[in-house]
């Protein structure tokens, strides 16, 4: 098993979590794991993205030219990176602020809302667990149970009550791939 | 799961393992992109469970001096800086390679000249192998291309340092030290006792216990006669450290037509390139040092008889790659292949350039 | 009393400190210094800190104290001494660290470090020899070099839209919230001498209790780079350097306490 994943879209948006959790998930089933960030030097604002690599195997580089999947949270990030999705390969995109849909015809794309998702939920915050469920509906690299089970070791104790609200919004994420 | 397992930064790996090792004390100051060493000491807060000392200083000038006076003291203590911060240091570096003291540097290089950029680079080989500040120096050279050895080469250095009385130096990128990856931190070790390091490091300035002879730690001497007889005995040193400490990683090298010398980020960037070469049926092996210096002369010049050419992937305008053609004494064709000033290439990038400058050159 | 009788041990006055060995000093005749050296050296003694005392030597005419003072010492590198002390001193909160350094190496080079070791409240004493001008490199402008005052780098004297001003280090230094105690001292008569002693004992005691930073400036003379006989150096001292650095304590947070 093997998924090399680019997640992209604005800084402060969650790229960088998202990623992480997707990280933590595969180290909890014992996986390798990299995980790396183009960090910029703002904290907020900007592009920011990350590449997740989950395998059975040792990983050698860190760094990709093309993806299993990408994930594109806004209209540069998929201008970017539509292309460096291997064929046959997905590419997830939220439809909130894309004005110029994929166009590619030999990958597999899904349109998700989860921007609209968090509003159904009532919480801003789901955003992240949100895409990360369409993320395993597509690619089912990790279980849900790994991903809560990652969640509790890196949250402190005081944000264990979240977990059912991530669980939750997990799989309204799973619900938007059609 | 393996509890022990971690998923970390580079950099954070680095500042655990350090406390893990029994550090006495860090001094550094913050820059991009390694500034989560000293932050995740912050938050460790060692100086309530092992005593370690943690101080934010007032620039790069100042951390390397109380580096060299904590080492003068028989201290395990150590820096951490990016390529701009480095320059800084290079005074202390060569005055702690002229005191012989055992001192722990780590240099996360961004892409440069000047203020540069904020992403990977190799452009401080030269400086960091070749001896950047004044005099005939070289500290031992470390280069680790994962989390786990960003962890792993804070014990290795400082047994060396301690070992040879020289300066340890670190040589990450901005890659290794962003990136997460498992690994699993060394047990905690106690800090070494007054005791301890007046018996291990017989030199130490720490004051005249038992009004012993007195120690001075300097790196002046002003008869050229003595000084010439020091630079000797630094000279006798580092050829011992040459005999004794060179370190590196082969990979696919036993039926390789190429050969790829690469270290640090590049060498994993390196060995996916090697991966898609296979499937093409393109036979690469890889040499990675991990000592930069000294350098692994030997097992270059051996396999580099036996093959095609060699290409050196660097994030630097052509540093690594002389010392490989010294190494294979330009019997071999070296080529070059770079991405610079914070840029990193792709696998294919790489593999285009073993075709185009070797294979079908 | 017979002359015999004079040169008995009991009869002793005045003795060399134990500390202070019988290398032959590489000072000017007539240069402060050496009185300095003494003073630390009988004051360790005298505070039974041998065994802990570490001392910082400059860059500057003092680089050599380390071959004079018997106590374990580290050399800086020019201006880092306050850098090094603040290790040293961190990692050994037991020990006596001081710093011995002259107004180049302190106010110049070294500013930077200066200012932070002693705003942070390093536990490290400070002894600053301020003599206005560069001994070791052959008489230089320092910063501290009055306004018309000649040396090799203002042959002319110096000049405030040339060189700027001279630099008044230790009232910025009071200022500071990390500084326990800064005073400002000379050693050009005995009774200078005893109170200058009287400072460097506060100053290695409040290191010793961790109380913060202590600041012993002394003004100094150097007859060679000021081109003087020693007599005529310290009446020069006393005319024109005195204005600008008078002399007395800046800061002393226990005698407020007190």
């Amino acid at each position: 098993m093997k998924a090399e994943i680019i997640i992209a879209g604005f800084g402060g948006q969650g790229v960088l979590s998202m990623g992480k959790t997707l990280a933590y998930s595969g180290l909890m089933e014992d996986k390798e794991v990299t995980w790396l960030p183009s960090y910029g030097p703002e904290q907020r604002g900007g592009t920011a993205n990350v590449t997740v690599i989950l395998s059975d195997e040792r990983i050698s580089s860190p760094t990709l030219d093309a993806y299993d999947m990408a994930v594109v949270l806004n209209q540069q990030s998929l201008d970017k990176f539509e292309s460096k999705v291997k064929p046959g390969g997905a590419l997830i995109y939220d439809s909130y602020g894309i004005h110029q849909p994929p166009t590619r015809t030999d990958i597999k794309v899904y349109r998700i809302d989860a921007t609209e998702a968090t509003i159904e939920m009532n919480n801003s915050k789901t955003f992240n667990m949100i895409v990360l469920g369409a993320i395993l509906k597509v690619n089912p690299m990790v279980t849900i149970e790994s991903v809560l089970k990652g969640l509790k070791k890196t949250l402190p104790e005081r944000h264990w009550h979240l977990l059912p609200l991530n669980e939750e919004a997990l799989k309204k994420g799973m619900t938007l791939i059609k | 799961m393996n509890d022990k397992v971690l998923l970390m930064k580079g950099n954070e790996a680095l500042a655990m393992a350090a406390i893990r090792y029994g550090a006495d004390g860090y001094f550094g100051y913050p820059i991009t992109p390694q500034s989560e060493v000293l932050e995740k000491l912050e938050e460790e807060m060692p100086w309530e469970t092992t005593g370690m000392v943690v101080l934010q200083a007032e620039s790069e000038v100042a951390a390397i001096n109380m580096v060299y006076a904590g080492a003068s003291c028989g201290k395990a203590v150590f820096t951490s800086t990016s390529s701009p911060g480095f320059s800084l240091m290079q005074e202390g570096m060569s005055y702690m390679c002229a005191s012989e003291v055992p001192a722990l540097v780590i240099n996360v290089m961004r892409g440069g000249p000047g203020l540069g950029t904020i992403h990977p680079s190799q452009a401080d080989y030269f400086q960091a192998c070749k001896g950047g500040g004044h005099g005939d120096y070289h500290p031992i050279v470390l280069a680790p291309a994962s989390v786990q050895e960003m962890a792993d080469f804070v014990a290795l250095g400082w047994d060396l340092a301690f070992k040879y009385r020289a300066v340890s130096l670190i040589l990450a990128d901005g890659l290794v030290g962003q990136m997460m990856e498992k690994v699993i931190l060394p047990e905690q070790r106690p800090r070494r006792t007054e005791e301890e390091i007046r018996k291990q490091c017989p030199w130490a300035v720490m004051g005249r216990k038992d009004m012993r002879p007195k120690n001075i730690i300097t790196s002046l001497e002003l008869d050229d006669d003595k000084m010439e007889a020091n630079n000797h005995r630094f000279q006798a040193t580092y050829r011992e450290i040459e005999k004794n400490e060179v370190r590196f990683e082969l990979v696919d090298t036993d039926d390789c037509d190429y050969l790829i010398v690469a270290f640090g980020s590049m060498a994993r960037i390196a060995m996916k390139t090697m991966e898609m070469a296979r499937e093409e049926g393109i036979k690469v092996g890889l040499v990675r040092p991990i000592t930069l210096w000294p350098f692994p002369v030997k097992p270059i010049a051996e396999i580099g008889q036996r093959v095609k050419g060699i290409l050196v992937p660097e994030l630097a305008a052509g540093q690594l790659i002389e010392d490989v053609k010294l190494a294979v004494e330009c019997k071999v064709p070296v080529a070059h292949f770079d991405r610079l000033g914070g840029n990193v290439p792709s696998p294919d990038e790489i593999l285009n350039a073993l075709k185009k400058e070797l294979i079908n050159a | 009393m017979e002359n015999n009788d004079i040169i008995k041990l009991e009869n002793r006055v005045y003795k060399r400190p134990s500390l202070l060995n019988e290398a032959h000093m590489h000072y000017c005749p007539g240069c402060s210094h050496g009185v300095v050296h003494k003073l630390v050296a009988e004051v360790i003694e005298e505070l039974g800190l041998q065994e802990r005392a570490i001392g910082v030597s400059p860059v500057g005419c003092a680089v050599f104290a380390y071959n004079y003072i018997d106590i374990d010492w580290l050399e800086a590198a020019h201006g880092r001494a306050t850098a090094m002390a603040t290790a040293a001193k961190r990692l050994m909160p037991d020990k006596l660290v001081f710093t011995y350094q002259g107004d180049g190496d302190f106010a110049a080079i070294g500013t930077c470090e200066s200012i932070h070791s002693c705003n942070r409240g390093e536990s490290i004493a400070i002894i600053f020899i301020n003599n206005a001008i560069y001994g070791m490199t052959g008489g230089q402008m320092a910063p501290t070099t009055l306004l018309g005052q000649k040396t090799a780098t203002c042959p002319y004297g110096r000049r405030a839209d040339l060189n700027g001003y001279p630099l008044s280090i230790t009232p910025l230094l009071a200022q500071l919230d990390g500084t326990r105690y800064v005073t400002r001292q000379s050693v050009h008569t005995p009774a200078n001498v005893r109170k200058t002693k009287a400072a460097i004992k506060k100053a290695f005691l409040n290191s010793m209790e961790g109380k913060g930073t202590s600041v012993v400036e002394v003004v100094s003379t150097c007859n060679t780079g000021w081109k003087l006989t020693p007599e005529k150096a310290n009446k020069w001292m006393e005319e024109n350097m005195f204005a600008k650095y008078p002399l007395g304590d800046l800061k002393d947070v226990d005698a407020k306490n007190e």
